[in-house]
């Protein structure tokens, strides 16, 4: 996944809030990392409006589907990680 | 009856008890271990303490050499003659004698678990024991599951080692998983990983689910416990095949999957013997490189999902004629070569051996390699130019350029001419930046695929000449040097 980010494995940013949006969600930081920190191949990170399958989505370590997933409220100092499943052996 | 008199019938009945117990363990010994145990008789050494009954168990089934060969696990507090016990009444199905299947496969033959079974359908590969440490020199094209099966069998021959040859396939996959209490998913591809965990929801057994590549892994317990999800409640979509990366491509560092695969022994060991918290609904993730272990919560099962939830459509009756190639869009033969494209007409193409007498004929010709910087880095042609396909319109430029520099060193030779004739190449001739002058040059790749479509991209952004090498270095290896590396 580092790989489409410049070999990043870690970035802090300060995602701006959508004027209108009570609260940033999960979908609203991840357009954004797709706009603003994404240096490859868009397609292997998202399908439409969500990420790509066989990638998991955690909010402060926690599967996103146990916080709402897109519409996750994301907060000052929260982690937002995507996890890749591997295949290998 | 007085006490006394109670006390001297019960002696008796004891003795003779203990003859015929006696009588019992020489007659169940084997001939050749008959002779030795005779001995000590015959010296009196048999009778001399009657007032000692021999040790006779204590139910939990563990006889004295399993109980000194466990000893260190028996006597940890938290674990105990019970759970070793349990582990010597259980059995583990390693799916995969690979990077993963290898250390777990030691790890459980070594803790006395008492019947594994192994499945793969490779053979042995130089190429595999780097991280497949199960595996020997001497065992290089020797079927893995039987390779694997003979190293467990060295370090354990007190337990049952069981192999299968013919690889996990939906025809026999619920019911190989039946026959065991716990499975190890040690595969290396997606339609694999998608039907062990669909057979272990069907079988209702835990399944240790290990995943590992380049100096990444991961660990889960799926299939586990009232909540546990399983593979597809996380993924019910298949990544598509172009995102799944495959050892034989990206590599893998061996030590990862041996980390990976030694923490699904311990997954098992627990299960098992009921010792410990397992990582059912948490997976870990582990980089290598960085040193860090991190453990994320997971998703409860899902009731919608198609094979463990509420009304699941993969059944026992459904599962074997599931396609699970369909679904992955990939084949579970994940080592293999992929298949040759023909994307690049056959005229515009020459084998490794053309390639060759023209490189002779031609000392102006150009090489293009567009594999991966770690594969140039093992070997290449003398003078190869490298524009990695994976970055490809990075060096167009470059090509350009290089192309016209060679063009203005070296003027159009008659080999020039007849590379470009040979080709059938009537559009460079149309094509304004496409000079009869530019050199001949020829694209090379692993196997011969990316350097078509590096040659299509190339024919897109207007370069019309060049000429594709069927087979790439390893049918330059094949063909033409057999000292040249292949991997």
């Amino acid at each position: 996944m580092e790989l489409l980010f410049g070999n990043q494995k870690v970035v802090e940013a300060d995602v701006p809030q959508q004027s209108g949006e009570q609260q940033l969600t999960v979908a609203a930081a991840m357009a954004w990392a797709r706009d603003n920190l994404l240096t490859e191949r868009p397609e292997l990170f998202m399908k439409g409006s969500s990420v790509r399958p066989g990638v998991l989505v955690l909010v402060n370590d926690t599967d996103w589907e146990l916080c709402g997933e897109l519409e996750a409220a994301v907060a000052d100092g929260d982690r937002v990680t995507f996890i890749s499943t591997l295949h290998g052996g | 009856m007085s006490s006394s008199e109670e006390l001297q019938r019960l002696r008796a009945e004891n003795e003779a008890l203990r003859a015929e117990l006696a009588a019992l363990k020489r007659s169940q010994q084997p001939p050749a271990a008959q002779a030795p145990a005779a001995a000590p008789a015959a010296n009196g050494g048999g009778a001399a303490c009657p007032a000692f009954a021999p040790w006779d168990g204590m139910h939990h089934g563990l006889d004295k050499e399993q109980i000194s060969r466990y000893s260190r696990q028996i006597i940890l507090h938290s674990f105990g003659v019970q759970a070793q016990a349990r582990l010597c009444r259980g059995s583990v199905l390693i799916i995969g004698a690979g990077g993963l299947g290898s250390p777990a496969a030691l790890y459980l033959a070594a803790a006395g678990v008492g019947r594994l079974g192994i499945v793969d359908r490779d053979v042995v590969e130089l190429s595999n024991i780097h991280r497949q440490v199960i595996h020997k020199e001497a065992s290089v094209g020797v079927h893995k599951a039987l390779s694997a099966a003979e190293a467990c069998r060295a370090l354990n021959s007190s337990i049952l080692v069981e192999t299968y040859l013919e690889g996990l396939k939906p025809d026999n996959a619920v019911e190989l998983i039946s026959e065991y209490d716990v499975i190890v998913d040690a595969s290396d591809n997606a339609p694999t990983r998608y039907l062990i965990s669909d057979a272990c929801c069907v079988a209702r057994r835990p399944l240790v689910s290990g995943a590992a590549i380049g100096t990444d892994g991961q660990l889960t317990v799926y299939c586990h416990g009232e909540d546990g999800p399983c593979y597809r409640c996380l993924f019910p979509e298949s990544p598509a095949a172009g995102n799944c990366a495959r050892c034989v491509d990206a590599g893998v560092l061996g030590v990862v999957p041996g980390v990976i695969g030694t923490l699904q022994a311990l997954e098992a060991v627990k299960l098992l013997s009921g010792v410990g918290d397992t990582l059912s609904r948490r997976l870990l993730a582990i980089d290598c490189a960085a040193g860090r272990f991190h453990s994320v919560k997971l998703r409860a099962k899902s009731p919608a999902c198609i094979a463990c939830g509420t009304s699941p459509t993969i059944t026992a009756a459904t599962l074997p004629s599931y396609d699970y190639a369909a679904f992955t869009g990939q084949a579970a033969a994940n080592d293999a070569a992929p298949a040759p494209l023909q994307l690049i007409p056959r005229g515009e193409r020459i084998t490794p051996r053309e390639l060759q007498q023209r490189l002779a004929a031609e000392p102006g010709a150009l090489v293009l390699d567009v594999r991966p910087l770690e594969q140039f880095n093992i070997c290449h042609l003398p003078g190869a130019m490298h524009t990695p396909y994976k970055y490809f319109d990075r060096h167009l430029d470059a090509i350009r350029t290089r192309l016209g520099a060679s063009a203005a060193a070296q003027p159009a030779t008659a080999a020039g001419a007849a590379n470009a004739a040979a080709a059938g190449d009537t559009a460079a001739e149309q094509n304004g930046t496409d000079t009869a002058s530019s050199p001949p040059f020829y694209v090379v790749c692993r196997r011969g695929n990316d350097s078509q479509r590096a040659l299509a991209a190339l024919r897109r952004a207007g370069i019309s000449q060049g000429i594709d090498v069927v087979g790439g270095m390893e049918g330059w290896a094949r063909e033409v040097d057999t000292s040249f590396p292949t991997y």
